[in-house]
């Protein structure tokens, strides 16, 4: 008996080493770098860095770490706050218990914790989809709050259940000040959207990818459909552990159990919903638009000098109708997300003329 | 020759609704085998059963030598039987390569870490996978439409990237669902052509459900005629087209 490979002929010559394609990418990644590292901190005011660019980062590494598992597995999960409480947790016993862990370990060892965490909450993934997935995940959405107010060990006996940053320093370097936060976040961040693309350009990726389009047909071809999920809900809580570090000490400063609550979580899926799903940048529209519209509502209210009409209560309500308006409106005119704008614009680039 | 598959008294229903009846037939190993039979006569079901998306009630499942019970899809997978769909079920988002790589899955020896860092097993694993891949694409005359997302491509080029995706791994035994269901005529003689091709040079097996007798009695060794999920008839495509039965009942109408 033959087999394919005795009988077809070898593939063509191989391609260059680096094709205009990969070119193009590496100038986009390396501008990329300049602006995130260079230009932003030089210019932006500790108000922007502090206020508006930490959380969108932060935040937009939440829906990375959501839009792996839902996006790309085709999974859904209402607990993403929690999964991130459980990486601001650990990390601050690992920091409170274990002296000396330099900084990159604690974040290692918490984005681990929450992934076993994530496991799991996720093994409910193997019986159900959908809907009664997703009232396991919110499951933990109600677990990890009581257990940590009603468990004060986690936070250090503190009598208000509030755990407050360490002193965040790596090699020597403090990095207090909000350019020195900036800093951590970007640094922790870009390694993650690295890995983030590693994962869904693997093997595992793309059979994610087809469990989430055809999961017979997976079965059928062999992919390990149980296994693969769990790896989903792992990968995604370990960005999800890590993420509830930097939102807890690089951004807040302090955190509590309520800090991850419920709203938390619809914010990351409102970020992939926004963003667009099997996507990674978008998550960064998607949280731009989610930590900029309020601040934005806020300004237009200030300005609009309307504050005398009612109490702040309506206003409050007003600015979240407007809100979920938006979303709405969003969702109707691109329901592929924001992302489909950087589609389009690397479409224009890529259509432009070659001179 | 021995068989590669053997059925006996294979039944299967749903919830009152009989699909297969006491069903009992064996292919040889090298054969392509074709499944005819009206529309709900249980032909899909069959391949569903030899295949482990459904359980059978009864019976008994040889396949290579070896009985198989409580057979899961993923382990009829890596015990080599590879299967097409009557309804379209590729990856609707990926491309044609990406669908024809899931594919692969079975032959998949890394952990999901080495393929992460693409280190330790992955490298030989990426390399072997896209080379078949890329030998199976060009087989199937597919080149053209490598890096296109399959749910933008035509029809008829769907059906044959089901065939390639189920081709790469090279099963034993590859069952078809109505490879040329929806194709025009031109079509349907290519792809009768691949599929004699694919059992020529590789030697696999195959069980075909085609409604087209044309095509059939020109493509099978062995044709098994089902009807209301029993068995009809059996045997080389010359003593099947002259059972009286099967004229009666089969032949000559259009499904
Ligand atoms: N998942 C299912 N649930 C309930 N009934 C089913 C299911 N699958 C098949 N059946 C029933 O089993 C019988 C056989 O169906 P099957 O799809 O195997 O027929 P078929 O021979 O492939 O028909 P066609 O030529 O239309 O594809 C039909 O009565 C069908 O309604
Ligand atoms: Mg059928």
């Amino acid at each position: 008996m033959t087999t394919l490979q005795d009988t077809l002929p070898d593939t063509g010559p191989a391609a260059p080493i680096l094709s205009n394609a990969a070119l193009l990418r590496l100038a986009v990644v390396a501008a990329g770098l300049v602006v995130a590292f260079g230009i932003v901190p030089a210019v932006a005011t500790d108000y922007w860095l502090s206020s508006i660019i930490i959380p969108t980062v932060v935040m937009g590494l939440a829906g990375i770490s959501l839009n792996l598992l839902q996006g790309y597995a085709g999974l859904v999960s209402l607990g993403s706050a929690a999964f991130m409480s459980v990486g601001v947790f650990s990390a601050y016993n690992l920091i409170l218990r274990v002296p000396g862990l330099p900084l990159p370990a604690v974040l290692l060892l918490s984005g681990l914790i929450a992934a076993a965490v994530g496991v799991f909450f996720g093994l409910p993934a193997l019986r159900f989809r959908g809907f009664y997935l997703g009232a396991s995940t919110l499951g933990a959405q109600f677990f990890f709050p009581w257990l940590f107010t009603n468990y004060p060990w986690f936070s250090n006996d503190s009598q208000s259940l509030t755990i407050s940053a360490p002193r965040l320093e790596f090699l020597g370097y403090d990095l207090q000040s909000p350019v020195g936060r900036y800093l951590f976040v970007a640094t922790v961040t870009a390694l993650l959207i690295g890995l983030a693309f590693l994962v869904v350009r693997s093997r595992l990726g793309r059979e994610w990818m087809a469990i989430r389009d055809q999961e017979t047909a997976a079965s059928v071809l062999g992919i390990r459909v149980a296994r693969r999920k769990l790896q989903a809900y792992a990968i995604s809580s370990f960005f999800l552990g890590i993420t509830g570090v930097l939102w807890g000490f690089a951004y807040l400063g302090t955190a509590d159990a309520h800090t991850y609550n419920l709203d938390k979580s619809f914010q990351v899926l409102f970020i992939v919903l926004i963003g667009g799903t099997a996507t990674i940048f978008g998550n960064f529209l998607g949280a731009a638009f989610i930590v900029l519209t309020p601040i934005l509502l806020d300004h237009l209210v200030l300005a609009a000098n309307i504050a005398y009409l009612s109490d702040q209560g309506a206003i409050t309500n007003l600015q979240r109708v407007i809100f979920g308006a938006i979303i709405i409106f969003i969702l109707i005119k691109e329901p592929d997300g924001l992302s489909a704008w950087i589609r389009r614009g690397a479409e224009a680039l890529r259509a432009r003329p070659k001179t | 020759m021995a068989s590669l598959l053997e059925l006996s008294d294979v039944s299967l229903s749903f919830r009152g609704v009989t699909a297969l009846n006491a069903l009992s037939f064996a292919v040889a190993r090298g054969e392509i085998c074709a499944l005819i039979g009206p529309n709900g006569a249980g032909k899909s079901s069959l391949l569903n059963v030899i295949n482990g998306v459904y359980r059978a009630d009864a019976g008994d499942i040889v396949f290579d030598g070896r009985r198989f019970e409580a057979i899961r899809p993923g382990k009829a997978a890596r015990l080599g039987i590879g299967r097409t769909f009557q309804h379209n079920a590729l990856f609707r988002r990926l491309t044609v390569r990406e669908n024809v790589l899931a594919g692969l899955s079975r032959h998949g020896g890394a952990s999901f870490i080495e393929n992460v860092f693409r280190f330790g097993r992955d490298r030989q694993e990426r390399r072997d996978f896209s080379a078949r891949a890329d030998r199976v694409i060009a087989f199937l005359g597919l080149d053209a439409a490598r890096d296109r997302i399959v749910s933008t491509l035509s029809y008829g080029i769907q059906k044959r990237v089901d065939l390639a995706r189920a081709l790469v791994s090279e099963p034993k035994l590859l069952l078809l669902d109505e490879p040329m269901a929806g194709m025009n005529q031109d079509e349907k003689t290519e792809m009768s052509r691949i599929i004699a091709e694919v059992n020529r040079a590789f030697g696999t097996t195959i069980v075909l459900i085609e409604h087209d007798v044309g095509i059939v009695l020109g493509l099978a060794h062995h044709i098994v005629v089902l009807d209301y999920g029993r068995k009809v008839a059996d045997g080389a495509p010359d003593a099947v087209r002259n059972d009286p039965d099967v004229i009666a009942a089969y032949l000559g109408t259009v499904h």
